[in-house]
């Protein structure tokens, strides 16, 4: 019980970690569009070729960003922490709420 | 359009109808307790609720509304884009997984889960009717002017039908049939809107630059900048932002689909799809608007009336005939049925679930007996909604979507966050969290230029000479700081030591969907 419970607190610590530096990416990505948008039009509306803006492609990127941000925390979470969160929950006996 | 036209959308949407109207009988036959009625039995995969998460999020708003503004405005549609987008990795890295372990039906099922149940639940039915009623008003009015629009069909007529079909789904088939038909509706919105892009692609080499650039021929190189149509000021652009971003996370509708679900792990998958279909739906919006700009021309679609609305179908009428036009017009209809039957479902499972169950009945009530409120809350709904379309019949209610992730975001997104990460959250915190931040959105949208102006038709000048006058259009960035700041200091003015004693508890079962205690009755 000990060990898993630990296990358990140290994986839970991780997920936090994980989850807070992901969303403060995100926000930094999008606030930072939102920024520029508000007070460097200039800048964003550099062409990098004929037709491509540099607004148009930050405002893609950041979409892209966020698909990129989730897909590594599922890809962490899917992995490595279901299988300690499962782990513990064998132990105690219990795996997931029946309903 | 002409009646031709008209004709084959009209059989499109008969053809909807009749298809979702079955699956609501199938759904119906299998409703027979709350579990489906609420949540479809937790039996929907990741994938299905990714896509259904879609259907309930993708507005006509965002098709029709974005296009159009893409259409006559070029960049500044992205803003409204990536806003609406990027508040879904925070649903997924913050709260997705508690959320489906510690609830049961509504969010505010994870607000009280460790606080005195009365008080919370009673502020988070006043949360959540904000949101959905002003969403509904929105939707109900876009249908009516929409509906008109498309298929020359009256005003009031429009918002009745979409009501009594809408009211069908959720009363008879509950969330199943109301999840199926947001699968079907996604599909078919996803479906449609890729064909169009690949259409307009392939007028262009299947380089969108070249189809930016042609824009930027005809009509200047200011579309593919920055413009003032969206971003007024830039207080008002981080304000909108943060009510964009943050509001996703607090809209019941959304919040209450990752119950369908049977574990975090599908909950977790199902989020990331949604990303995945809308990010790509508004990518691809972005090219049907500059599509529309080129091929349709920004002065045809401003004599079609709608503010811009019309573009992407008239879009499909250059690109595909006539049998083009009346399909994106009907999946324009089921974009709008779909989303306003999510809204009602929600709102139904506050009053009766949140309000009647657990308030007034202190959580003792049979099946039958919720099953019954249930279905009672979900028709005073419909009709709600259908009164509210009609008493709002030719007002404008753009501002209604801001103002309502705006209360989102400051009523239900502070609560929900504190509950879930904060040991030393209060009932008092939490209930003052949420009315502070519910009642301060509809103030200072009220005494701001949202309404003062725009609505009203005050002199600017005045307004701001006005002591009692707030500068914003949109007030997040004020309403949801306080909420938490005063969920913050009220917790911490008086302590609440057994809503500490069971945070240890609350986390263990937010991780593992159990408390880990061998003998508990209530697992």
């Amino acid at each position: 019980m000990p060990d898993t419970e630990s296990a358990l607190h140290v994986v839970a610590a991780t997920r936090l970690r994980l989850a807070v530096v992901l969303t403060t990416i995100m926000l930094v990505l999008y606030f930072g569009f939102i920024l520029l948008v508000a007070f460097d039009k200039p800048l964003l509306s550099i062409l990098l070729s004929p037709g491509l803006s540099l607004g148009i492609l930050l405002g893609a990127l950041v979409i892209v960003s966020a698909w990129v941000l989730s897909f590594i925390y599922v890809i962490w979470a899917n992995g490595h922490y279901d299988r300690t969160v499962a782990a513990a929950g064998q132990v105690a006996g219990h795996v997931g709420r029946p309903s | 359009m002409s009646a031709s036209s008209n004709w084959l959308a009209i059989l499109f949407f008969f053809i909807f109808i009749s298809l979702t109207l079955a699956i609501t009988w199938w759904a119906a036959r299998r409703t027979k307790t709350t579990a489906h009625f609420y949540a479809a039995g937790h039996g929907i995969s990741g994938f299905q609720n990714g896509l259904a998460l879609a259907g309930d999020y993708m507005s006509a708003a965002s098709f029709l509304g974005i296009a159009g503004l893409v259409a006559l405005n070029g960049f500044d549609g992205l803003i409204y884009s990536t806003g609406w987008l990027v508040g879904w990795p925070i649903i997924l890295f913050l709260i997705a997984e508690p959320l489906r372990n510690l609830g049961k039906y509504t969010f505010a099922d994870v607000v009280a889960y460790r606080l005195n149940q009365k008080p919370v639940r009673i502020a988070a039915v006043i949360g959540t009717m904000s949101v959905v009623l002003t969403y509904l008003i929105a939707q109900m009015v876009g249908a009516g002017t929409l509906i008109k629009l498309l298929f020359d069909l009256d005003y009031t007529v429009a918002v009745v039908i979409v009501g009594c079909v809408m009211m069908t789904y959720v009363l008879f088939g509950g969330m199943i049939a109301t999840t199926w038909v947001q699968i079907i509706k996604a599909g078919l919105l996803l479906g449609g809107a890729f064909a169009m892009a690949l259409l307009v692609l392939s007028k262009f080499g299947f380089n969108p630059a070249s189809l930016f650039a042609k824009a930027a021929e005809a009509y200047g190189g200011k579309v593919l900048e920055p413009g003032t149509k969206v971003v007024t000021g830039a207080w008002d652009a981080v304000s909108l932002g943060l009510a964009l971003m943050f509001g996703t996370a607090g809209l019941p509708h959304i919040l209450m689909r990752f119950y369908t679900v049977p574990d975090a792990r599908q909950a977790r998958q199902s989020v990331v799809w949604a990303t995945v279909w809308i990010g790509s739906f508004y990518l691809i919006t972005f090219i049907l608007g500059f599509g529309a700009m080129v091929l349709v021309t920004p002065d045809v679609i401003l004599k079609a009336g709608g503010g811009g609305n019309m573009a992407a179908p008239l879009l499909a009428n250059a690109l595909g005939g006539p049998a083009l036009f009346g399909f994106i017009c009907a999946v324009a209809f089921a974009t709008i049925l779909a989303v306003v039957a999510g809204l009602t479902l929600s709102g139904a499972a506050a009053l009766s679930h949140d309000f009647w169950v657990s308030t007034v009945k202190g959580g003792k009530a049979t099946e039958d007996e919720q099953l019954l409120v249930a279905r009672i809350a979900s028709v005073i709904l419909g009709v709600c909604a259908i009164l509210l379309g009609i008493v709002f019949q030719g007002q404008n209610v753009a501002y209604m979507v801001g103002l309502t992730f705006s209360i989102a975001a400051s009523a239900n997104f502070p609560a929900l966050m504190l509950a879930i990460f904060w040991r030393r959250l209060t009932t008092a915190g939490a209930v003052s969290s949420i009315l502070f931040g519910a009642i301060g959105t509809l103030l200072l949208i009220y005494l701001g230029p949202t309404i003062q102006v725009d609505l009203l038709k005050n002199d600017p000048v005045w307004l701001a000479q006005q002591w009692w006058s707030f500068p914003l259009k949109n007030p997040c960035i004020v309403t949801m700081s306080l909420a938490f700041a005063v969920g913050i200091v009220v917790s911490l003015l008086k302590p609440e030591p057994t809503s500490e004693q069971a945070f240890a508890e609350m986390e263990r079962r937010a991780m593992t969907g159990s408390t880990g205690l061998a003998a508990n009755p209530a697992e």
